[in-house]
């Protein structure tokens, strides 16, 4: 059985009111709008594969906030929870999922590649590890622009394992590229844990002949994240190179919706989510340091269930696309 | 006994050199692993050790000499003991006994490639009275790459030994001079990485040179080829362009071996979302490339490493380029249209002229781009003449041939008086000895054959 992240008694200093909520706010509505997203795949109006965020949402949530304008942000296939992180509209994010007009790829992506240039969010990749090459080329081209922003690369501990990951890492640091690499060890690479996966489960580690620091977070506390990513943003924003950032979290639903679930047991699942919930344990301080009250909370909540509500309804009221569609965007017209 | 000391070759490819410096001189005593001197091609520059020891009795080929053919005696060495005056040979008359190294075989072939006389006209576009500058195909390539330089700053080329060693294949020679570390940038052995790395530097708003040292090693990379850098557009509803080129030489070289000799024009021009250029001739190659640089798309650039030294005719024109997707009528002819690109659009030229003098006009085609591949230049030619032979260095399983001939049965089936035939590489990995490599790739005389066999009856 997997080790998860030690729960830890969450007492952070005196949390900042406008963020303690919006960061209660990010998370809730990346979790319900995911649990809506896997309603809406077991009634067939999303198909192929789909990776749900459930249980990981501090990561993005904590490391979101480091960033400043003209940052981009880079992922793999368990994307959404990322794309509602850079504030895009879960309406275009749904939409893409049960492969509509309305979606962000017009319907022409799915669940795993998605992209938001308005929003610097740059995937939304398939292949596993593909994206911390690309990730770096971002970086490559902020430096080479004389440009002062970071990228962030995420991916996570099965990715961890793949060449291309190190071949990135070695130019990186080479070349001092403003990138932060954020693995999101969720304990398990489909269904193989990191004990079974990996040589070196210490995954921060893994630039270390690379002469990249690294340093390992609770990713299921927000403010834990946050605090690590400016100190990895900062680093890679003032020239000194890459950063890798090892987010120690869990996915309460399977690899992806068609998970068999054998590799781990019910336990070991339902311990996180009762002892370590990110939600949960952000809750417990708002409410214990008096910034909101559970009534001010329940209000939240019923926002952002009338925000996924809205979400999905138009992601099914969305037209298909168009067939003429399908001979869109396969190149750019070449200027005169 | 005298031993003679040859010229030696640097490089598979290489059939003649300068002999740069002597570091030893008549009279001297050498021993084995001496250095004695310094030679030099277009590409590199190498020093000739001793292999035996003796007396430097004689230079046949004084230092400063172009042109060397490889294996020419440059000098001789006596034993010990052994009276250097007896030793007396006449310098010019053993410069021209001098015979190559290479397989007979593979030296025809690389003579059938040999560039025309004159300037290649096809393009309507280059004015009258205009100028013509003899280029090597591998200066050509590196003009357009610095001409786009100047002209675009965020044009940048990366790639294994593009900067110091100025280029494996001497293709980027002087740009780091130019344009400094900042934009030709030297990269570890690390394609997968290198590639995808230039894929996420056009997502962030450049506009990079991939140069892969041959297209062979770009199969560690073509996964960001061809997923990241030629479906993203599409998967992101038009927002993600790629404005990026994958160059480098492609098909065989001269006796390296399975690995390092495939061509790749079938498996790229497979992909939608590529376009994919294959040129043959230096100015069609340097107006392409800058093409290809200013192109929003993900271009693959297929050069070709036996025509790098060959010299053509490149107008003097300060921004000449041609449109990707257009394939050029390079001879006009009645009977019989042959297709082909890179380096078989050499061979089909040489074949037309034997083809003329057993009576058979050929039409010759230069197909430039393999994607978007220009069909209707082809159904044109051959609703002319009727017949149809393509070339390619490829395998004909899957190949470009089968396309073309598909696209040619498709739309110009009427016009067809025999079926078409396929010039390819043979259906085997390419092997290294002379003999067998000769055997397995397609050479002039294949095309001139199967032009024949179209039109026997005629």
């Amino acid at each position: 059985m997997a080790k998860a992240a030690t729960p830890k008694r969450r007492s952070s200093p005196k949390l900042k009111k406008d963020e303690a909520l919006k960061f209660y706010r990010d998370m809730l509505l990346i979790r319900r709008f995911e649990e809506r997203a896997g309603q809406l795949y077991g009634m067939g109006k999303i198909a192929g594969f789909c990776h749900l965020y459930i249980g990981q949402e501090a990561v993005v949530t904590g490391m979101q906030a480091c960033l400043k304008e003209g940052d981009q942000v880079i992922t793999g296939y368990r994307d959404h929870g990322h794309m509602l992180a850079c504030d895009m509209d879960p309406r275009g994010v749904m939409a893409e999922l049960t492969g509509r007009e309305g979606g962000y790829s017009r319907g022409k992506g799915g669940s795993m590649h998605m992209f938001s240039r308005e929003k610097n969010f740059f995937g939304g990749h398939g292949i596993v590890g593909a994206q911390v090459p690309l990730g770096t080329g971002l970086a490559f081209s902020n430096k080479y622009l004389g440009k002062d922003n970071v990228s962030l690369a995420y991916f996570g501990d099965g990715a961890a394992n793949q060449g291309q990951v190190y071949e990135a890492f070695n130019m990186a640091s080479l070349w001092d590229l403003p990138v932060v690499y954020v693995i999101e060890n969720n304990m398990y690479a489909m269904g193989t844990s990191v004990e079974r996966h990996a040589s070196e489960t210490e995954l921060f580690k893994r630039g270390i002949s690379f002469e990249i620091e690294g340093e390992e977070v609770d990713g299921m506390d927000v403010y834990a994240v946050k605090k690590a990513g400016e100190k990895a943003v900062k680093h890679a924003r003032s020239g000194k190179g890459p950063y890798i950032l090892e987010m120690k979290t869990y996915r309460y639903r399977g690899h992806s919706m068609s998970d068999p679930a054998k590799y781990r047991k019910r336990e070991e699942v339902d311990d996180i989510r009762s002892h370590n919930d990110p939600i949960d344990g952000l809750k417990g301080q708002i409410i214990e340091q008096g910034i909101a009250s559970e009534e001010d909370l329940k209000a939240i909540d019923k926002e952002i269930r009338a925000i996924v509500k809205d979400a999905a309804d138009f992601s099914i009221e969305s037209p298909e696309p168009d067939p003429s569609e399908l001979w869109t965007d396969v190149l750019l017209p070449v200027e005169a | 006994m005298a031993v003679d000391i040859l010229m030696p070759a640097l490089s598979p490819t290489m059939e003649e050199g300068t002999l740069a410096k002597w570091l030893k001189g008549e009279g001297d005593k050498v021993e084995a692993g001496d250095v004695i001197a310094e030679i030099e091609t277009d590409k590199a520059t190498m020093e000739v050790e001793a292999v035996d020891e003796g007396t430097l009795a004689k230079i046949l080929i004084p230092e400063g000499t172009e042109g060397v053919k490889v294996n020419a005696v440059i000098a001789v060495l006596t034993e010990d003991g052994e009276d250097a005056g007896s030793v007396s040979v006449s310098t010019e008359a053993e410069v021209e006994k001098v015979t190559p190294v290479a397989e007979p075989e593979v030296l025809e072939a690389q003579a059938a490639s040999d560039a025309p006389a004159g300037p290649i006209l096809t393009n309507p576009d280059i004015p009258e009275g205009t100028t013509y500058t003899k280029t090597v195909l591998r200066d050509a390539l590196r003009d357009a790459m610095a001409e786009e330089m100047r002209r675009d700053e965020t044009v940048f080329v990366m790639g294994e030994e593009v900067a110091e060693y100025q280029g494996a294949y001497k293709v980027t020679r002087e740009l780091l001079q130019e344009f400094g570390a900042r934009r030709v940038v030297d990269t570890p052995i690390t394609e997968h990485g290198f590639a995808g790395l230039g894929v996420g530097a056009a997502f962030g708003g450049l506009r990079p040179i991939v140069e892969f040292m041959t297209f062979n090693f770009a199969m560690q990379a073509i996964d960001h080829i061809i997923n990241s850098a030629a479906k993203t557009l599409y998967m992101s509803g038009g927002q993600m362009g790629c404005p990026i080129v994958f160059r480098g030489p492609n098909a065989a070289a001269a006796r390296v071996g399975a690995q390092h000799s495939q061509d790749y024009a079938a498996w790229y021009g497979h992909v939608p979302g590529l376009k994919v250029v294959a040129p043959w001739d230096a100015a069609s190659a340097k107006a392409l490339l800058k093409s290809a640089i200013r192109d929003p798309n993900p271009v693959v650039f297929l050069e070709h490493e036996l025509l790098y030294g060959l010299e053509f005719d490149v107008p003097d024109l300060e921004d000449y380029t041609l449109p990707i997707g257009k394939a050029a009528v390079i001879r006009e002819g009645t009977d019989v249209t042959l297709v082909g690109y890179s380096r078989m659009v050499g061979f089909s030229m040489e074949a037309a002229d034997k083809l003329a003098e057993q009576g058979i006009s050929a039409e010759v085609i230069d197909l430039r781009s393999i994607r978007p591949l220009d069909m209707e230049t082809i159904i044109e030619s051959v609703k002319k003449t009727n017949r149809l032979v393509t070339a390619e260095e490829g395998w004909k399983h899957m190949g470009v041939g089968g396309e073309i001939a598909a696209g040619v049965t498709e739309h110009a089936f009427d016009y067809l008086d025999a079926p078409p035939l396929r010039v390819t590489q043979k259906d085997v990995p390419l092997p290294y000895a002379g003999n067998l490599e000769a055997l397995s790739l397609p050479s002039a005389d294949d095309v001139v054959a199967a032009a024949k066999a179209v039109c026997e009856g005629m």
